[in-house]
């Protein structure tokens, strides 16, 4: 990226990159999930997060996660969330080592929000991605020892009417998905259910009731993903990207739309 | 090469301090103020690209006076500074009082040790829960700060202004107010000027405004209080 920098030594001295991932690799590589020359030895079991799926809808795209982290055949957490916002216009779902997926997250966050400061106005959404591309990239070598990370992004350029998804191979592989996507060990079960779930145009409520369903799916198929949490009262985590910024659901709705879920197939009687 | 002239440390410094003061002298005003709902920051600046305000940080901003390549500089370092203190401990960790002594030291060591001093003068705005825990920190060209209470002007003849706003800063303003008087405090200047050649009003489109709101986490639910005010949200503002 023309850090040799003949043209311009002054720009270049001042440190003057606008992406804090570089800054931080460059002055503080000690801060960053990885990098780390790890010794030979065999891991010991870490919480892994498994199943996040994501769909466009009229006017945005929706992403969602359930809440269960594995370690082996344990559960290690049944409340930990997975998707985040990483800026106004856009989201993050993360499937894969807990520990370090957590990690990327907020160096991705901060990262929006550093250019953005530095530059006074927001990155691309095909910028963002390709950054968060850049990112895995750099955790490859801790894939290669079983630390994968495997994000799925999705956002809205400011003013579009549809939003994006974008998802990932631990290369640091970019890939855009049309409709809806998964990813994580429920992923299979949840990409089933969202092709005969989703069609054309939904709307906001609809994706929600769409997306809740495919997680629901996926968790009775794979133990390791977790369905909704009615005696805990625990609902995944979804948000929803429009032109008007990421939000979070509430908790409130969630439940409206698990509850219809649930008493749907409770009167049906069949295997779902 | 010619003698080296013996310089009384005394004068050295005074001559550093002199030439940095006309630089900044030669700029116009900012002014840095709390009211009820948050902290304003008001520049008189034509430029809608060249920004002498700033975010930083989740509740903090930047205001600056002087030359802009010094103060861009300054502002980008404390961005930098905020975010990677952010990232390793936590966003509550990062105030505006640590990055004011960072910025105090930096302009500190310019001042004594390189070529020439900066001629800027920096403010550093940290918006609280209540008006009584908002601060605001000034930073001089030769690393000497202040913690100045409720308001401050800095810029070109940064006296007038700064008298005007003794006299009609008060606190519990609404942002309307506030912004007023902010107006009236940097057109002091061209008042003074005024016999000489008559000028015209401060209007919108000649500001530069920001916020730190106050209940942005409680309203809004995002943690970044600072937002800048378009022309016409100024405009509208000033007219109530």
């Amino acid at each position: 990226m023309g850090s040799s920098g003949g043209d311009f030594p002054a720009l270049v001295a001042a440190g003057s990159s606008s992406s804090f991932f570089d800054y931080v690799s460059r002055s503080h590589p000690d801060l960053l999930p990885y990098g780390q020359n790890l010794p030979v030895g065999t891991m010991p079991a870490t919480p892994h997060g498994t199943t996040i799926v994501a769909l466009t809808f009229a006017g945005g795209v929706m992403m969602a996660g359930d809440r269960r982290a594995t370690m082996g055949s344990m559960i290690a957490n049944r409340r930990i969330e997975k998707v985040y916002p990483a800026d106004r216009y856009s989201v993050l779902g993360i499937a894969g080592t807990a520990g370090l997926a957590i990690d990327i997250v907020r160096l991705f966050q901060v990262e929006l929000e550093h250019y953005e400061k530095i530059e006074g106005t927001l990155l691309s959404l095909e910028g963002k991605a390709n950054r968060l591309g850049a990112m895995i990239r750099a955790n490859l070598p801790m894939a290669l020892q079983g630390l994968a990370v495997v994000p799925l992004f999705a956002g809205i350029e400011p003013g579009d009417s549809a939003g994006r998804l974008f998802s990932y191979d631990v290369t640091g592989g970019r890939y855009e998905e049309l409709e809806h996507h998964s990813v994580g060990s429920g992923a299979v079960f949840a990409r089933g259910a969202l092709k005969k779930l989703w069609r054309p145009e939904l709307s906001a409520d609809e994706a929600l009731a769409v997306a809740v369903e495919s997680l629901i799916d996926a968790s009775d198929d794979d133990s390791a993903t977790g369905g909704p949490d009615l005696v805990r009262q625990l609902w995944p985590v979804v948000y929803r990207v429009t032109n008007d910024g990421a939000t979070r659901v509430t908790p409130e709705a969630l439940a409206a739309v698990v509850e219809t879920i649930v008493t749907r197939r409770t009167l049906e009687r069949r295997e779902a | 090469m010619g003698q080296q002239f013996y310089v009384s440390p005394e004068q050295l410094m005074k001559d550093r301090a002199d030439f940095a003061r006309k630089g900044i002298a030669r700029g116009r005003s900012v002014v840095v103020l709390s009211y009820r709902d948050g902290i304003a920051l008001v520049a008189e600046n034509p430029s809608p690209t060249l920004h002498k305000i700033g975010e930083i940080y989740d509740r903090i901003a930047f205001a600056a006076v002087g030359k802009y390549n010094e103060f861009e500089s300054l502002r980008q370092a404390g961005v930098r500074y905020a975010d990677v203190r952010g990232y390793s401990y936590d966003r509550v960790d990062v105030t505006a009082r640590g990055l004011a002594s960072v910025y105090a030291q930096s302009l500190g060591t310019v001042f004594t040790a390189e070529q020439k001093p900066f001629e800027v003068e920096l403010a550093v705005a940290e918006v609280g829960e209540g008006e009584s825990a908002d601060r605001i920190f000034r930073l001089n060209f030769d690393g000497s700060i202040a913690d100045e209470a409720g308001f401050l002007a800095m810029g070109g003849k940064a006296d007038l202004v700064q008298a005007v706003l003794d006299r009609l800063w008060g606190s519990g303003a609404e942002l309307g107010q506030a912004l007023r008087w902010a107006v009236a405090a940097l057109e002091a200047p061209r008042q003074d000027a005024a016999s000489a050649s008559p000028q015209e009003p401060l209007t919108a489109a000649l500001l530069e405004v920001a916020i730190l709101d106050r209940k942005v986490t409680r309203v809004h639910g995002s943690h970044r209080a600072f937002r800048r005010l378009s022309d016409e949200d100024v405009a509208e503002l000033l007219a109530q």
